[in-house]
């Protein structure tokens, strides 16, 4: 192993550096908060010649998906990053690049949805992306957000699928933080040279990309399509296991925290999660069975590992950073009740949507949560399945 | 035409021959088909330039017939025929 070489950066520009070091063909990218300091950092590697990337400045965020997919089908390693309204604004084009199976790579900084408008931290943009067929990965910190972002390469590559790195808006994307980052060498030798299967710009290989399908083709497609997503558990484990090689930094599907003898678990994603576990640190001083799990590919979704890491549970909180509305609880309360559903002796599962608009997280609503497991625990009585914290009454 | 299962469907949803739209007949589309009247066309070609789906046929330089298997009968050949050559007749009339 060599010797440990941390940096201070914020998470924006780790990301930027990132992508420095992939040295993507081409980026289309269009600016919006807080994701703007990566396409902006990135642009001056492109200005200073260091790196090789065709730099697509476009007027907007459908634009910007809309010509990594015309890039990715003519052969390219192509990334873009984006936010909140411009993930949004680039809906169509997500599912015309899964369905094109383009490996396509995104950072998506997470923050609210207008209205009313905020340009801080939650999940429902990427929440709203979860059935796209876009595989998803979250980060905790500046430094999974920058190893996710690579392994992110790998990963959509190996099987065609494209890839969304998601981390916190302003709490991560913001926040100075030591990280590690690999060699340039590193990088370029994990990630490999790009071989697309197929190229628009093979003129001896001439191919058709999105044509019609009618009645009588759709559906196999689709089916076709929904095969294909039995290949990420795999694909991301060995991106992991070669990664781990080169770092020491050992990534899975998910994190657990102290989960393994635990009665009382929360489910919680990104930056969060840190806050979480000091609190679980705390209670197990003073004996409490609590623990964590981070979900870290959250689609698709690892239901049969979930459902072996998190059986054995008696209460599980979800906490979940959007809501449905409208629905039941926050998404990944659905998806957690949903995977639970089969085991015999099913934890009860109840939820606590938190911290919309970038509301801050405090220690004492999460001391709240285990209190509310824990009551749930000795008494099995519900009082409130779905609950808002962090808020005033 | 028997149709491929899910299992053979390529990766991508992408068409990986080229020219294979001859294999698709849209002639089934039509309702209206042209008709041309040899005795008035002058075999200007216009019919052939303007059609958008190559169902003009050729030969020696000479209109001679439509493709009538791939014609979806949009009429553009009879709005541009300079000498009024070309009807559109109703399909169920025929």
């Amino acid at each position: 192993m060599k010797t440990k070489n941390f940096i201070a950066l914020e998470g924006n520009q780790a990301v930027a550096l990132a992508m420095k070091q992939i040295d993507p063909d081409v980026v289309a990218a269009y600016p919006i908060t807080p994701q703007t300091e990566i396409v902006q950092v990135f642009s001056e590697y492109v200005a200073n010649g260091n790196v090789h990337t065709e730099f697509v400045t476009v007027e907007s965020e459908h634009s910007a998906l809309s010509a990594c997919i015309g890039s990715s089908a003519a052969g390219a390693r192509v990334m873009t990053a984006t936010s909140s309204q411009g993930l949004a604004l680039m809906w169509e084009m997500l599912y015309i690049a899964s369905g094109a199976r383009l490996p396509i790579v995104m950072t998506v900084v997470n923050r609210a949805l207008s209205s009313p408008i905020n340009i801080h931290c939650d999940h429902s943009d990427a929440m709203g992306a979860r059935d796209s067929g876009w595989i998803q990965l979250w980060s905790e910190t500046a430094q999974e957000a920058y190893d996710n972002l690579i392994q992110a390469i790998k990963i959509a590559e190996s099987i065609n699928l494209p890839v969304m790195v998601n981390m916190d808006g302003f709490i991560t994307s913001h926040a100075e933080e030591m990280l590690e980052p690999l060699e340039d060498e590193d990088v370029k030798k994990f990630i490999g040279e790009y071989k697309p299967i197929r190229s628009l710009l093979d003129v001896e290989h001439p191919f058709t990309v999105g044509p019609l399908a009618l009645q009588d083709s759709y559906f196999e497609f689709k089916r076709s399509q929904a095969e294909a997503y039995k290949k990420v558990v795999p694909a991301v484990r060995e991106a992991a296991e070669g990664f781990a090689k080169i770092t020491g930094r050992k990534y899975d599907l998910f994190e657990t925290y102290k989960l393994e003898d635990a009665e009382m678990g929360i489910i919680v994603l990104n930056s969060t999660a840190g806050t979480a576990k000091e609190v679980v640190d705390r209670l197990r001083e003073d004996g409490k069975k609590v623990g964590l799990l981070k979900p870290r590919l959250f689609r698709p979704l690892p239901v049969e590992d979930l459902k072996k890491t998190l059986s054995h549970l008696k209460v599980i909180g979800v906490m979940d950073r959007a809501d449905t509305f409208g629905g039941f609880g926050g998404p990944l309360f659905g998806d957690t009740r949903s995977v639970l559903y089969d085991v015999e002796h099913r934890p009860i599962i109840v939820d606590y949507i938190y911290g919309l608009g970038g509301r801050d997280v405090t220690m004492d609503q999460i001391y709240k949560v285990f209190e509310d497991l824990d009551f749930i625990n000795r008494t099995g009585r519900v009082e409130s399945l779905i609950s808002y914290i962090g808020i005033r009454e | 035409m028997s149709l491929p299962g899910w299992k053979e469907m390529p990766e991508g949803i992408v068409i990986l021959d080229a020219g294979n739209a001859q294999e698709y007949e849209t002639g089934s589309w039509r309702t209206f088909r042209p008709v041309v009247d040899k005795g008035k066309c002058t075999n200007c070609l216009f019919c052939w330039i303007y059609c958008p789906d190559t169902s003009v046929m050729v030969k020696d330089g000479k209109m001679v017939d439509f493709d009538y298997a791939h014609c979806k009968g949009c009429g553009i050949c009879s709005k541009v025929c300079p000498v009024k050559a070309i009807n559109m007749v109703g399909e169920g009339s025929l």
